[in-house]
C-alpha cells in the first residue's frame, strides 16, 4: 500500500491517464460503444416513426439502449489487459485498489461520453420532451454510476476467465435488474408533464446500489486480480 | 443416517397428507393444495443460493477446492428447486389470476434468481482450470448476493403483489394457520429440508468420486 492519499490518488489517475491515452489510439472500446448506440437507436427509430411513443415506453428504451450499448464495449479495458498480457505488468507495478478505481473511472468515462452523445440524439430522434431537466440529469448519472460500479468486477472476471462474447452480458443482467427498474420509473417521472413529485425514494435506492456495487467490487476485486 | 428413514418417511407422508388433513381454502379451492410444495420448494431454491454464496466465500478464505464444489452442488439443487417453485407457482398464478405470469414482484424476484443460477453455471463452463474456475463463479456469486437483495425494495414499489402471502394468507386471513393447515407445511417443509441435505451429501460424494476419477 501506498503511504499517502495523494499518491494513491496520483497512481489511480495516471493508470486512467493510461487507459484513455491507448483508448484514443486505438479507439476500439470506443467506437464499438459508439457504434452500437447508434445503430440500434437508428434501429428504433427508424421503426417507430416520428410519432410521440408514451413516457414509459420512451424510458424503458432509452434504459435498453444504453445498457445494452455499454454492455457492448465496458469490459474492453479489462480483456485488452489480458490479450495484450499487460495484466501481469499491471499486477507487478500496482496495488488492485490502484487497478480497481482506475478502471472504474475509465469505465465511467467512456459511459458518460457516450451519454453526451446519445441522450440529445435519443431525444431528438424521438422527439423527447423532458419536463424536469435536473432530475433526468441526476437520474442518468447515479444510473450510470450505479452500471459502471457492478460492471467493473464483472469485465474483470471476464478478462481473467479468458472469454469473449455474450458471457460479459449474461453475466451483467441479472445483478443489473435492480437498477433498471427504478431508473425506468423516475425517468418516466422525468418526460410525464405535471408530475412535480422528486422521486426520492428510487434516488435513494440507485445510490445505494451505486455504494454497494462499488464497494462489495472493491472488497472482491483483489480475488479476481491475484492468482 | 437416521435422519434420511425420517426424511423419506415424512416425504411420503406428507404427499399423501396434503389431500387428506387440510381443508380446502374458501377462495380458491382444492387449488390451494400446491401452496404446500410450492413454497417449500421456493425456500429450498433460496436455501441453496445461500449455501452456495456461503461455500463461495469460504472458498475464497481457505482456497480448499471441496468448497468450490460444495457451492457448485448447493447452486445445482438450488436451482432444480427454482425451476420447481416457478412451475408450480406458474400453475397456481394461471388458477387463480388467469394467466401464468404477470410479473407479479415474486414472480420478477424467482425470475432474476433463475438468471443469477443460468450466469453462474454459464461462467463455470466457459472457464476451463479448476482454480480459475472456483474462483471467479465464487465471486460471482458474492457479488449477485448483495445486489439482488435490493430487488426487494424496488419491486415493491412497481406494482402491487398480488402473491397470497400478501393477499390469502395473512391479508384476509382465509388462509389461516390452522392446526392441520400447519403441521402439513411444517412437515412438509422439515421434508423439503431433509430432502436437500440428502441430496447435497449424495451429489458432493459423487463430485468427489468424478474428481477423483479424473486426477
Amino acid at each position: 500500500m501506498p503511504s499517502g492519499t495523494s499518491s494513491w490518488a496520483s497512481k489511480v489517475l495516471a493508470l486512467l491517464a493510461k487507459d484513455l491515452r491507448a483508448e484514443f489510439r486505438t479507439r476500439y472500446a470506443l467506437s464499438a460503444v459508439f457504434l452500437f448506440a447508434l445503430t440500434t437507436l437508428a434501429a428504433v427509430s427508424v421503426s417507430l416513426g416520428a410519432g410521440g411513443l408514451p413516457a414509459a415506453y420512451l424510458a424503458v428504451l432509452f434504459w435498453v439502449i444504453l445498457f445494452f450499448s455499454a454492455l457492448s464495449g465496458l469490459a474492453q479495458s479489462f480483456i485488452k489487459e489480458a490479450e495484450t498480457k499487460t495484466a501481469v505488468t499491471l499486477q507487478l507495478a500496482t496495488s488492485e485498489d490502484v487497478v480497481y478505481f482506475g478502471k472504474w473511472g475509465f469505465n465511467l468515462l467512456l459511459l458518460l461520453g457516450l451519454e453526451v452523445f446519445l441522450v440529445p440524439l435519443f431525444l431528438v430522434l424521438l422527439n423527447v420532451e423532458v419536463y424536469q431537466w435536473w432530475l433526468f440529469v441526476t437520474v442518468i448519472f447515479l444510473g450510470s454510476a450505479g452500471l459502471v460500479s457492478s460492471t467493473t468486477l464483472i469485465a474483470s472476471v471476464v478478462a481473467v476467465a479468458g472469454v469473449r462474447g455474450a458471457l460479459f452480458s449474461v453475466l451483467s443482467l441479472p445483478v443489473l435488474l435492480p437498477l433498471l427498474v427504478p431508473l425506468v420509473q423516475v425517468t418516466e417521472k422525468c418526460l410525464t408533464p405535471g408530475v412535480m413529485t422528486p422521486g426520492t425514494a428510487e434516488l435513494r435506492i440507485l445510490a445505494a446500489y451505486a455504494g454497494i456495487a462499488l464497494t462489495g467490487g472493491w472488497l472482491l476485486f483483489p480475488f479476481v486480480w491475484r492468482e | 443416517m437416521w435422519w434420511k428413514y425420517l426424511a423419506g418417511t415424512l416425504l411420503a407422508a406428507v404427499s399423501v397428507a396434503v389431500f387428506i388433513l387440510p381443508p380446502p381454502q374458501a377462495q380458491i379451492g382444492e387449488a390451494s393444495r400446491i401452496f404446500f410444495f410450492h413454497v417449500p420448494a421456493a425456500l429450498i431454491g433460496f436455501v441453496g443460493f445461500v449455501f452456495s454464496a456461503v461455500y463461495g466465500a469460504r472458498y475464497l478464505q481457505r482456497r480448499d477446492p471441496a468448497f468450490d464444489r460444495k457451492a457448485a452442488v448447493a447452486a445445482e439443487i438450488g436451482l432444480t428447486f427454482t425451476i420447481i417453485a416457478t412451475f408450480t407457482g406458474a400453475i397456481f398464478s394461471r388458477v387463480t389470476w388467469g394467466m401464468f405470469w404477470n410479473w407479479d414482484p415474486r414472480q420478477t424476484s424467482i425470475l432474476a434468481v433463475l438468471l443469477i443460477y443460468g450466469a453462474y453455471f454459464a461462467l463455470r463452463q466457459a472457464v476451463p482450470f479448476r482454480d480459475t474456475r472456483a474462483r471467479l463463479s465464487a465471486v460471482y456469486l458474492l457479488l449477485a448476493g448483495v445486489l439482488v437483495p435490493l430487488l426487494f425494495f424496488v419491486l415493491p414499489r412497481l406494482y402491487p403483489s398480488l402473491h397470497p402471502n400478501n393477499s390469502l394468507v395473512s391479508g384476509g386471513g382465509e388462509f389461516a394457520m390452522t392446526l392441520p393447515v400447519g403441521l402439513t407445511f411444517g412437515a412438509s417443509l422439515l421434508s423439503f429440508l431433509l430432502l436437500y441435505f440428502w441430496l447435497h451429501q449424495l451429489a458432493d460424494r459423487a463430485g468427489r468420486i468424478t474428481e477423483k476419477l479424473e486426477s
